[in-house]
C-alpha cells in the first residue's frame, strides 16, 4: 500500500491505494468523483480523460501511485458556478446523444481551449483524436468546441 | 482491468534507479509513460513483481544544444518533442514524427525513451532515430556506453539494452541543410503504423544526392535502414524514375509481416509507394 496526496479540483485528497490501482478507478472509487467515465480500459476511448499537471491524459493509464503529488481535474471541476461555456455548448449544439463519450470529449476540448483559445477546425479535429463517439458521428462534438470557443472569447472582452 | 500485483518505487535519481534495476534485474520492470507496458500489465501479458517509476527523476527530461547535436532526455513526452522550437530548427524530422504517434492523450504522456526501448516493431520513433543518424546513451551502475540506432533494434520487443541498463539520452545530429520528413499508411490516423518511412537527404546542385538515410518502421520484425536503397541513390540524380525504381529495393532482404491490416505482398508494395513519395516529399520541403 502507498500513501498518495493529490490535489483534484482544488482540492486536497489523501488515500492510502494498492500499487496497481489505476487512477481512472481511484477518482471513481476512492475520490467518489464518478463523472470521469470508463469506456474501454485500454486507453484507446478517451472517455476517462482528465486534466494531470494541465495536460489532457487517458486516467485508465496511469497508475493512482503515478498521481502523488499531482494536480487534476476532473469533469466535476470545470464549472465555477452553473455550466461551464464547453458544457452549455454541448448541450446548444447537440453534441451529447447517450453521453458516454461526453466528460472525457469535454475534457480534450477544454484542455485545448485552455492552450489556444481561438482554434480553427483542424485543430479542434486534432484535439479529440484521441476520443471515440460512438453516437453524434463528431460534427455537433466540432460544432460546440468551436462555439464555446466563441463564448469564452467574447466573455473575457466584456 | 487491472495489472497483477506489485511492488512499487519512485526513485528520484538515477543512480537510485539503477540500484534497484541491479537487485530485482530480469523480476522488474521500468515505468516511463505506461502507455505500452500499462496495457500489457493490464492483459497480464507482462507481469513484473516490481515496477521502477522514471518519472521522479528530474535530469532525464530536457531538450538540450551539445556542440553540434541535440541531447534529448529518455523522459521527454512527444508533446515536447512536438513543441520544441529547437528541434524544430534543428531536427525537425523528430518533430514530425513525434506529431503523429497516437492522439494527444498519448503524446502527453509517451516517451521518446519508452517508445525506443519498447521496440514496437510499428512503431514511429525508431524510424525516425535511425533516418537522423541519433546515438543513444546506456547506463548501468558500474559505467555507460554508446549505442548506435541501427544497432539498437534487435527484433520484436527487443533492444541492445542489458537487463540492467536503462536507456538515458538520446544524441541527434543537427540536421539544418537536410531534407527531412516521417510519411505513415494507417487505418486511422491514431494507428500504429502499416508501414512508416523516414526520409532525411542531403542535396546537392541539380538534386545529386549527396547523403541519404532512411528508416523503415511496420514492415518487419523492427524497424531498419533499407541499405539496398540507399545505395542505389547515393551520387545519383534524385529523378522520378531513379527513384521509383530504387524504392522497389525498400525491402530488399527483409522479411515483410503479415497480420490482419496487410498481406506482406500489400505491405511490401505499400512500403515502395511511400518510400518514393517520402523522397520526393522531402525533396520539395
Ligand atoms: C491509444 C494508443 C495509441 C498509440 N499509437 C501509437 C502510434 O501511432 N505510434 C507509436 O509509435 N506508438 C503508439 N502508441 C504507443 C506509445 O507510443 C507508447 O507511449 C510508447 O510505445 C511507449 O512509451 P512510454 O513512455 O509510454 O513507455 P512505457 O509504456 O512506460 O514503457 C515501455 C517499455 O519500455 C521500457 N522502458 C521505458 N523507458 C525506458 C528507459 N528509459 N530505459 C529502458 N527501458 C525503458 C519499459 O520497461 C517498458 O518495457 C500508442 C499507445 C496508445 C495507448
Ligand atoms: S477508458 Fe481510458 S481510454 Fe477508454
Ligand atoms: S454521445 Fe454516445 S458515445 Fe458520444
Amino acid at each position: 500500500m502507498h500513501r498518495i496526496k493529490l490535489k483534484i479540483n482544488g482540492k486536497g485528497f489523501e488515500h492510502e491505494v494498492d500499487s496497481r490501482l489505476l487512477l481512472i478507478h481511484y477518482l471513481r472509487e476512492k475520490a467518489r468523483l464518478t463523472g470521469t467515465h470508463v469506456g474501454c480500459d485500454t486507453g484507446n476511448c478517451g472517455a476517462c480523460t482528465i486534466i494531470f499537471n494541465g495536460k489532457a491524459v487517458k486516467s485508465c493509464m496511469i497508475l493512482a501511485v503515478q498521481a502523488n503529488g499531482a494536480e487534476l481535474t476532473t469533469i466535476e471541476g470545470i464549472a465555477q458556478n452553473g455550466f461551464h461555456p464547453i458544457q452549455e455548448s454541448f448541450m446548444d449544439k447537440f453534441a451529447v446523444q447517450c453521453g458516454y463519450c461526453t466528460p472525457g470529449m469535454i475534457m480534450s476540448a477544454h484542455a485545448l481551449l485552455l492552450e489556444n483559445p481561438d482554434p480553427n477546425e483542424t485543430e479542434i479535429r486534432e484535439a479529440i483524436e484521441g476520443n471515440l463517439c460512438m453516437c453524434t458521428g463528431y460534427q455537433q462534438i466540432v460544432e460546440a468546441i468551436s462555439h464555446a470557443a466563441k463564448k469564452i472569447g467574447r466573455s473575457e472582452k466584456k | 482491468m487491472y495489472p497483477n500485483r506489485f511492488e512499487y518505487f519512485a526513485p528520484t535519481s538515477l543512480q537510485e534507479a539503477l540500484s534497484l534495476l541491479s537487485i530485482y534485474q530480469d523480476e522488474a520492470k521500468l515505468l516511463a509513460g505506461g502507455q505500452s507496458l500499462l496495457s500489457l500489465m493490464k492483459l497480464r501479458l507482462a507481469n513484473p513483481k516490481y515496477l521502477i517509476d522514471l518519472g521522479h527523476i528530474a535530469d532525464l527530461n530536457y531538450i538540450r544544444q551539445n556542440g553540434d547535436k541535440i541531447a534529448i532526455g529518455a523522459m521527454t513526452t512527444y508533446a515536447q518533442i512536438k513543441d520544441s522550437e529547437l528541434l524544430r530548427k534543428d531536427c525537425p524530422l523528430l518533430v514530425k514524427t513525434a506529431s503523429v504517434v497516437g492522439d494527444v492523450q498519448v503524446r502527453n504522456r509517451g516517451t521518446i525513451g519508452g517508445s525506443l526501448s519498447h521496440a514496437d516493431p510499428a512503431a514511429d520513433m525508431p524510424a525516425a532515430v535511425l533516418a537522423s543518424g541519433a546515438e543513444l546513451k546506456a547506463v548501468h551502475l558500474n559505467g555507460e556506453r554508446w549505442i548506435k540506432a541501427e544497432e539498437f533494434f534487435v527484433t520484436t520487443f527487443t533492444t541492445a539494452l542489458a537487463p540492467n541498463e536503462i536507456l538515458t539520452e538520446i544524441r541527434a545530429p543537427t540536421l539544418a541543410g537536410h531534407k527531412t520528413i516521417y510519411l505513415k499508411a494507417a487505418p486511422r490516423p491514431t494507428d500504429f503504423a502499416i508501414v512508416g518511412i523516414a526520409a532525411c537527404l542531403r542535396l546537392g546542385p541539380n538534386n545529386r544526392c549527396e547523403g541519404i538515410a532512411m528508416g523503415v518502421t511496420g514492415a518487419s520484425d523492427k524497424a531498419y535502414r533499407p541499405q539496398a536503397l540507399e545505395k542505389a541513390l547515393q551520387g545519383e540524380k534524385l529523378d522520378f524514375y531513379t527513384i521509383r525504381e530504387a524504392a522497389a529495393r525498400v525491402t530488399e532482404g527483409i522479411e515483410v509481416n503479415e497480420n490482419i491490416h496487410a498481406s506482406s505482398g500489400f505491405r511490401s508494395h505499400l512500403a515502395q509507394v511511400y518510400t518514393a513519395r517520402a523522397i520526393q516529399t522531402a525533396m520539395n520541403s
